[in-house]
């Protein structure tokens, strides 16, 4: 496959076991794929199940049927069915994940923090201190906050460390939830430039972009998911 | 009741074969504590309850029994445990080493080589080296079923810590053999290198915790230590002041209320053997030559 | 498979038994090098057993453990004799206990307690000892001044670290865990927790984490297994299984806590 990432009939439901075991329809069916170098727009009204197909992609929800593979190398990985230590494996070295959240750990500054993403992916120390120090800068995070733990930073100050820490790696993989939601202008178009740079090195990404002049900027395709809309059960 | 009523030495004959059997064991396992069916004897425990059995069981009529409580002859613990064997067994008693068969002791190793054919019965209170690290004594009978001694040399490690060198001075951890890690009772360490291939036998009982262990002739006992901190004996910087002895262990007396002290020699019969052969200490007394030297004051 | 492949605990149907009492039941799993797995339930699920029998502190009634020796070999723990079962324990294990106190030997110096395996393994030079014990300190984030006070003088969060230390000073492959912030105040969880996943990553760890916190498992595991009435009824990758869980009673345990 020449694709890096391609969904074949992924479907997903929620059960609600303290709900009389009330179940959830998400999606349905959803087959895509993003080549490298591609940046591909999930569509479509929030509650669409956007957010549930990245989940998916990263390993972190379930799918109840499908494959979801990710080419790793020189091997294809379903996720859909793969052991867990070889989602880790596979977060390490190729499927990024960029959400507005960050986790922040305690007492490690902002600068450590971006500096581990890149050493986690193996990139040399003073290799990934260069990257962090130049990604902090261009998401305009004030130096003076580089040495600090993000816990006491703003809600904007610690997305954006949040952003630098997922475009540090070498993901070949990038899956992006919103990383714009909430920037300013100057910040959302730093944060273009950032994946125009991303899909130039042959990038395969993923996102949901709530906002649209963004999305315009980066897409390459709009994958409207109200298409994989499951039938809602009774 | 007089002395006749009782059995020779004082234990009943099964008894002392009970015990003669410990001892095989404890000389066919060098440092090994082989549990033992320990009697009550005329004597409170700590009192050398152990050795005193081991000592009724091995003694013949034809022995001739030293017993030394420190290095001394003398002392009350020495004098009453002499005077049970003279009363229960009739044996010869002497002060002299060269001349004892079987000499039981609570401290010290005389300072005169022992010899071959000589038998050492030290009195021990608390056989178990690993006891104050590891209370359970499942776990230290484990721990030398396997050899899994490193423990003992936390011990080590935290004298070292605390007082910049090994500051454990009696009772000092040896291996034996090359495999049982054993106490050698309350000895000094300055006597742990007179254990080392020692010509006689050397037997251990301990009374209150029923275990008898022994070291036999010639076996290989060594001191623990560090790399770098190496095991050392005591220096003493002044030879004893009675008899001129040097490199021997020394007690110190204290002779008045205003800080006069003098080093004497710990083994009492060393030193008047040396007195009686002429020679002479700092603070020897012209007229205390000869036989009970050091009694006469 | 190559042999950085192959697992290096392997669990196959652990059963234990107390009379009729299930303590925990037909468990199988593999903990491969270098893996966190994090066992939840709450207590009685069985997970303090489960950790009690691959530790080998109490014999399995069924099933088997196999454990890759540090020479590759693959070998049924309860058919190790003695001296090889306490010098896995002592070398190529760790145990950290929910009470560091258990862990710890309370009258032996901070120095002694950490270089007490290295003594075990037969280091006999002092100053080496020494070196490693403030080395191991430092990692655990106690100031090398405290070095020959013994844990009596020490605070919780620090006895814990120090039993952590004492463990780790042997490069064991496999770390067990008890509750290992279970005793703690909140703000010294989090340090401790913060200091365990730096250790753990940094010495490529396999560890087996019992814990009833959710969030202890989430920040040190990559898997987890939740067990209920002796039995695990949900595993996985550890955000997913928290995220997503399929289980009822796990979507209940996910439910009742505050995140």
């Amino acid at each position: 496959m020449t694709a890096m990432l391609r969904l074949e009939r992924v479907s997903k439901s929620f059960v609600m076991h303290l709900q009389d075991g009330k179940v959830l329809p998400v999606v349905s069916g959803v087959s895509l794929e993003v080549a490298a170098g591609e940046c591909v727009v999930l569509g479509g009204p929030s509650g669409a199940g956007k957010s549930s197909i990245l989940k998916m992609i990263y390993g972190n929800y379930r799918c109840d049927s499908g494959r979801i593979l990710v080419r790793d190398r020189d091997e294809t990985v379903d996720v859909a069915s793969a052991e867990p230590r070889r989602i880790v494996r596979l977060r390490r070295t190729t499927l990024g994940y960029v959400s507005q959240f960050l986790r922040a750990i305690p007492r490690v500054s902002a600068l450590d923090l971006v500096v581990a993403a890149a050493r986690d992916q193996g990139v040399a120390a003073d290799e990934a201190e260069a990257r962090a120090r130049g990604l902090l800068g261009q998401l305009n995070v004030p130096e003076r906050l580089w040495s600090l733990p993000p816990a006491t930073f703003s809600g904007g100050e610690q997305q954006r460390v949040n952003i630098a820490r997922g475009f540090v790696g070498d993901h070949a993989v990038l899956l992006l939830d919103e990383p714009t939601a909430s920037l300013d202008a100057r910040n959302r178009a730093a944060v273009v430039d950032l994946i125009q740079t991303k899909k130039r090195r042959g990038v395969a990404l993923i996102g949901i972009f709530h906002d649209e002049d963004v999305r315009d900027r980066v897409a390459d395709r709009i994958v409207d998911v109200t298409a994989f809309a499951a039938a809602a059960a009774a | 009741m007089t002395a006749a009523a009782y059995n020779f030495a004082y234990l009943d004959e099964q008894t002392k074969r009970m015990i003669r059997r410990a001892i095989l064991k404890a000389i066919a396992i060098p440092g090994y504590q082989v549990p033992f069916a320990s009697r009550e004897m005329p004597m409170p425990y700590g009192w050398g309850t152990g050795g005193v059995q081991v000592t009724a069981s091995i003694l013949g009529r034809d022995d001739v029994l030293k017993v030394i409580d420190q290095g001394s002859d003398d002392t009350t613990n020495a004098v009453s445990i002499r005077k049970f064997f003279q009363k229960t067994a009739g044996v010869a008693t002497t002060t002299a080493t060269a001349e004892a068969t079987v000499i039981q002791t609570r401290h010290r190793i005389p300072e005169t080589p022992l010899q071959a054919g000589q038998v050492l019965v030290y009195q021990v209170p608390i056989p178990e080296p690993l006891r104050f690290l590891e209370p359970r004594e499942t776990e230290t009978r484990k721990m030398h079923a396997l050899a899994e001694y490193g423990l003992m040399h936390v011990k080590l490690y935290e004298d070292i810590a605390r007082h910049g060198h090994i500051a454990t001075t009696y009772a000092y951890p040896v291996m034996v053999a090359g495999r049982y890690l054993m106490d050698p009772s309350p000895t000094p360490k300055f006597d742990n290198p007179k254990m080392h291939r020692s010509a006689a036998l050397q037997l251990f009982g301990a009374g209150r915790e029923k275990r008898i262990y022994a070291v036999p002739p010639h076996t290989e006992v060594v001191s623990l230590d560090f790399e770098d901190h190496p095991f050392e004996v005591n220096r003493f910087e002044q030879p004893c002041a009675l008899c001129g002895a040097e490199g021997v262990y020394l007690d110190e007396v204290v002779l008045d209320d205003r800080g006069g002290r003098m080093f004497v020699c710990s083994d009492t019969d060393h030193c008047e053997t040396r007195q009686a052969a002429g020679h002479r200490g700092t603070m020897a007394s012209p007229i205390a030559a000869g036989e009970g030297g050091r009694r006469a004051d | 498979m190559p042999t950085d492949e192959a697992p290096l605990l392997m669990a196959r149907g652990v059963t234990k038994l107390y009379g009729h009492r299930i303590g925990c039941q037909d468990v199988t799993f593999d903990l491969h090098a270098g893996e966190v797995l994090a066992v939840v339930g709450e207590s009685g699920s069985g997970k303090s057993t489960l950790l009690s029998v691959l530790s080998t502190r109490a014999e399995p009634s069924a099933g088997r453990i196999e454990y890759r020796m540090r020479d590759g070999v693959a070998r049924d723990l309860f058919r190790l004799n003695e001296a090889e079962r306490r010098l896995l324990l002592r070398t190529d294990w760790g145990f950290v206990h929910q009470d560091p106190r258990e862990g710890l030997r309370m009258g032996i110096s901070a120095g002694g307690n950490v270089g007490e395996r290295l003594m075990a393994v037969g280091e006999r030079h002092y100053g080496r000892i020494r070196e490693t014990a403030i080395d191991w300190l430092g990692r655990v984030e106690i100031d090398e001044s405290r070095i020959d006070d013994t844990p009596r003088a020490y605070s919780g969060g620090m006895r814990q670290r120090l039993q952590i230390a004492r463990n780790l000073v042997t490069a064991p492959r496999l770390v067990f865990m008890d509750e290992p912030t279970g005793g703690l105040d909140v703000s010294v969880q989090a340090r401790l927790l913060d200091l365990l996943r730096g250790l753990v990553a940094d010495l490529g760890l396999a560890a087996i984490v019992v814990t009833h916190d959710l969030a202890v498992a989430r920040l040190l595991s990559h898997r987890i297994m939740v067990m209920r009435h002796g039995r695990v009824i949900e595993t996985g990758l550890t955000d997913q299984v928290l995220d997503d869980p399929r289980e009822p009673y796990t979507q209940l345990l996910v439910a009742s806590v505050l995140t």
